[in-house]
């Protein structure tokens, strides 16, 4: 195969008339690649403040068919949880990422709530992960890969929740990536950078919008505002009460 | 993939004549237009952004052996391996060696059209191996042993009831007397069928729609995640895909993002965009244990510096098939090979070869809104008008038309004799439409009056009116 | 001003009425207008069919029969397309006449394009009962962004109302030769068009070029229609009294 390397190399110094890039060039290159420069950049969520900005993630995300709920703590995490798979008739139960992130989330908060820790198995029906960073422009979540993050979590199970710290969201994709980049510092980037924009679609019919074509068919997002949440775990119960 | 582009007429014809094509292009080119309008009116940056993917990928492309040396250094540091292929044989000579490596038997593939024109699928099932398209569109078709008719949505062509008709002519093992009425209960059928497929599955095998030559990565981008499962849960992922694909860093490739979706469905961005790295690393769960690249050429660095260079800037969004009206007329089968509409027009010829594909770059009116829905602005008409002259000059076009231009182009330099002719021309065909206004059946112009009336001239030439009201 | 009229060769064959009508704005707008006789295609055909070297042999006749003018004007957003866009890229690395090209591409335009963005005409005087719709020709369109002009001199006829076409930007089917080399694909692209101008209601189709009002026509006839069909410079110029639509008799 090396000599369809060189050929194809070849090639295309050929096409472009040259032969191999001047050290001076190519220096240039490394250069301008290191920089990360950001292109134009829309002005959509740059120009907002941060509540704002959360508050323009959570439209977003909404508007492709994820549900987000509030919580003022990572305490409150299971009970949101429980509650949420309680209203989709869903099984007491799911998969954790055994993420250091979540180690605040209390095991066994409610005795009805099972939780095992660990990668997603094909019976695995509902799963819980944290997320990297929460993108305002378009309802964008980053995930990463990880031992403590496997990827299998983001896709197997029917229903995804992810929990979402306030102070994760951001407003552009290149702000997320900036994010991932200074807190990997100079660890290379992971093997996955999932960016998920709503639960799993398909138009292949007719053009006919389903939701749940091969990953879930349900994102969950838990949105953790500490000391900031505008609305609680008890409010939504309420809400969702049966009308008289 | 075995090319029927020599035949577009009559692939046409058959396209024309068929209700259910006719029925599903008329729900897509309302849709998508519709679609993409109201996702760009959302982006104020739009126009600017195209300028600015342009320009990405331009200067990749002039400095594309760079980007792939140091793409390919980035794969191997990050523990995965490239494969170089000139031809469509070395792609799936390379997918079987890997194949063959790991006992595959089973395969599982997202979308892509790079393993549709190598024949990818054909290949691996006479060596023994069962490839599963796990794309919801992708996988009706292969039941129909059908090609795809859209680069974005395979299955475009096909009503809810042929659908419905293959699954129950394929899933055997199903009641027979299940409802699959409705799409929601197929795609269900299809997720339950393929999900044993994902798990069983030996080897991954996606296509990319980016590489990324600053850190290595190859992304894909989907809705439906089954290329996430394609290439997490196996124990080898196999990325095929070609040179052009790739851009110089995370951030150019965000750039081209904000174009894709918008352009192609008018989604703000996919359900699932994923930048892969390598197979996984000590300490992880889930993920791959190879993760193998296969580089494909094909003719494509032969573009580069030619008149067609600007069709390797494409990111396969299908915009300007949304927007042809002769796709919209024909569908993508008429087209013959993997890529229809305008991109296929352009790109066919160059992969195959003019003398296959020669009526792709003929059959349009030159409209130009392929050109100007481009998220990356390339000059579509005038590489299709580009072919053309190269079939001019080999004369390859039917000599009735040529003699016919001949003719005219020599009459329109004598302009004396030009105006004489006209005004004789005039005078005979207005004088012979002078009580109707217009002929049902002109000889000469069949192929008009066929179908439509020919108006007739007013019976006098303007040039010989304005010389009389000069006077 | 002095201006130069481009016929274009379908005007001069089939429809002589849209040149006096563009002569006459014109005359309006305040300008001389003259027509070169050495006059007699931009050369699109050959061109589009890949016949470079006869494109640029009625190109330079072009250059010739238009030195001297102001401005060129043609009642075609084709004709003035393939001038104003396609001249320049015939003749690119040519050190002679690229420049000639350029030249004569800077003054040459598509007569709405040149009353409303040139002449700053905002008004004509003509009366037209009607209720129209109108076409998008697809060069004038796209290569020289005719869009709202016409649209603005239409506003200002006095009796007509305007039905916007859904897929007006739709091409028509006519594209020169791809309505002989591929009939069925037309067939299709014009009956689409014919169905939507029959959905709007209107009693008249209006379009700024001569192809595409010939194949308009020539299907809404084929199917029984009795929608009028007229070049958008007739109507503005008052001269529908003078002529009969396209396709009827006098």
């Amino acid at each position: 195969m090396s000599e369809a390397r060189e050929r194809i190399l070849a090639g295309i110094r050929s096409s472009l008339n040259r032969g191999h890039l001047d050290p001076k060039a190519e220096a240039e290159l490394r250069a301008h690649i290191a920089a990360h420069r950001r292109n134009l950049v829309p002005a959509r969520a740059t120009t907002l403040d941060h509540p704002q900005r959360v508050e323009l993630f959570v439209t977003m995300a909404e508007e492709v068919q994820a549900t987000v709920t509030r919580a003022s703590s990572l305490a409150v995490v299971p009970e949101a949880v429980a509650h949420y798979l309680a209203a989709e008739n869903l099984p007491a139960e799911l998969v954790m990422a055994p993420d250091p992130s979540l180690d605040a989330i209390p095991r066994e908060m409610r005795p009805l709530l099972r939780i095992r820790r660990g990668r997603a198995e094909a019976a695995d029906k509902v799963s819980l992960t944290p997320c990297h960073a929460a993108i305002a422009e378009t309802g964008t979540l980053l995930l990463v890969s990880g031992p403590q993050t496997p990827t299998t979590l983001n896709f197997l199970p029917d229903t995804h929740i992810v929990v979402v710290r306030g102070d994760q969201v951001v407003a552009t994709y290149e702000d997320s990536l900036d994010r991932l980049r200074a807190a990997r510092g100079s660890e290379a980037l992971p093997r996955v950078i999932n960016f998920i924009t709503g639960p799993s679609r398909t138009a292949d019919i007719e053009q006919h919008i389903e939701l749940g074509a091969h990953g879930p068919r349900r994102l969950h997002i838990v949105l953790v505002e500490d000391g900031q949440a505008t609305r609680s775990v008890e409010d939504d119960e309420q809400r969702s009460a049966p009308a008289e | 993939m075995l090319a029927t582009s020599r035949t577009f007429v009559a692939n046409a014809r058959a396209g024309l004549a068929n209700e259910n094509l006719q029925h599903a292009l008329g729900l897509a080119r309302t849709g998508f237009p519709l679609r993409r309008g109201l996702a760009i009116e959302r982006l104020p940056e739009f126009e600017a952004l195209r300028e600015t993917g342009r320009s990405i990928k331009d200067h990749t492309l002039e400095h594309l052996d760079f980007y792939l040396e140091l793409y390919e250094s980035k794969v191997v540091a990050s523990g995965g391996k490239v494969h170089w292929a000139r031809t469509p044989q070395e792609v799936c000579a390379a997918v079987l060696q890997i194949c063959r490596s790991v006992g595959a038997k089973l395969v599982t593939k997202g979308k892509s059209m790079i393993a549709e024109e190598v024949g990818l699928n054909e290949f691996l099932e006479a060596n023994g191996i069962t490839p599963v398209e796990t794309d919801l569109g992708e996988y009706i078709i292969q039941l129909r042993h059908e090609p795809p008719s859209h680069i974005i949505a395979p299955a475009i062509h096909l009503i809810k009831e042929q659908v419905a008709e293959t699954f129950r002519a394929e899933h055997r093992s199903l009641d027979p007397d299940r409802s699959l009425a409705e799409p929601r209960q197929m795609c269900d059928e299809a997720r339950a069928v393929l999900r044993p497929r994902f798990l069983a599955a030996d080897v991954g095998i996606t296509g990319a729609n980016f590489l990324v030559a600053e850190t290595g990565s190859s992304i894909i981008v989907t809705n439906e995640g089954n290329g996430d499962l394609t290439q997490t849960l196996p124990r080898v992922h196999i990325v095929v895909t070609s040179l052009e694909k790739l851009v110089p860093t995370l951030e150019d490739a965000v750039t081209l993002l904000r174009l894709l979706a918008r352009s192609a469905t008018g989604q703000e961005f996919s359900s699932y965009t994923t930048i892969s790295t390598g197979p996984r690393r000590p300490g992880d769960l889930d993920g791959p244990e190879q993760y193998h690249v296969v580089l494909l050429d094909n003719g494509r660095s032969e573009l580069i510096g030619t008149e067609f260079q600007d069709m390797l800037r494409c990111i396969r969004c299908s915009a300007c098939i949304n927007h042809c009206p002769v796709y919209a007329a024909a569908g993508g089968h008429a087209y013959g090979w993997v890529y229809p509409g305008p991109m296929g027009a352009v790109l066919t010829p160059s992969l195959i070869g003019i003398e296959e594909a020669g009526h792709l770059p003929n059959a349009s009116t030159f409209c130009g809104r392929c050109e100007s829905v481009c998220p990356v602005k390339i000059p579509l008409p005038k590489m299709m008008r580009h072919w053309r002259e190269r079939e001019y000059a080999r004369k390859l076009s039917p000599p009735v038309y040529r003699t016919g231009l001949s003719v005219w182009a020599w009459v329109a330099r004598r302009p004396a004799l030009y105006h004489a002719l006209a005004e004789v021309a005039c005078r005979v065909l207005g004088w012979a439409g002078r009580e109707r206004g217009r002929f049902r059946a002109l000889p000469l112009a069949s192929v008009w009056t066929r179908v439509r009336d020919m108006p007739a001239p007013e019976g006098r030439s303007f040039h010989s009116l304005w010389a009389e009201r000069r006077n | 001003m002095r201006v130069a009229l481009f016929v274009t060769c379908l005007v001069d064959l089939f429809r002589p009425t849209i040149g006096f009508a563009a002569v006459k704005l014109l005359e309006q707008a305040g300008c001389t207008v003259e027509v070169p006789r050495a006059q007699t295609c931009c050369g699109q055909p050959a061109y589009n069919s890949g016949d470079r070297s006869d494109a640029t042999a009625i190109a330079l006749q072009v250059f010739d029969a238009f030195a001297g003018y102001d401005h060129v004007v043609a009642p075609s957003g084709s004709c003035a397309g393939m001038i104003r866009q396609h001249y320049p890229e015939l003749f690119t690395g040519d050190p002679v006449n690229l420049p000639r090209a350029q030249e004569l591409a800077g003054r040459t335009w598509e007569l709405t394009s040149f009353l409303v963005d040139v002449c700053r005409m905002r008004a004509v005087t003509a009366r037209w009962d009607r209720e129209v719709t109108y076409h998008d020709a697809c060069s004038g369109l796209r290569e020289l962004g005719v869009k709202l002009q016409p649209r603005h001199l239409l506003a200002s006829v006095a009796g007509l109302r305007l039905r916007e076409l859904p897929g007006a930007e739709v091409c028509c089917g006519f594209g020169g030769t791809f309505c002989i080399k591929y009939p069925d694909i037309s067939d299709k692209m014009v009956t689409d068009k014919e169905a939507d101008i029959v959905a709007t209601g209107a009693e008249a189709v209006l379009a700024g070029d001569l192809g595409c009002l010939l194949n308009i026509a020539g299907k809404l006839y084929r199917q029984g229609r009795r929608i009028e069909v007229r070049h958008v410079a007739e109507v503005l110029a008052g001269m529908t009294e003078e002529a009969p639509p396209i396709g009827e008799a006098r």
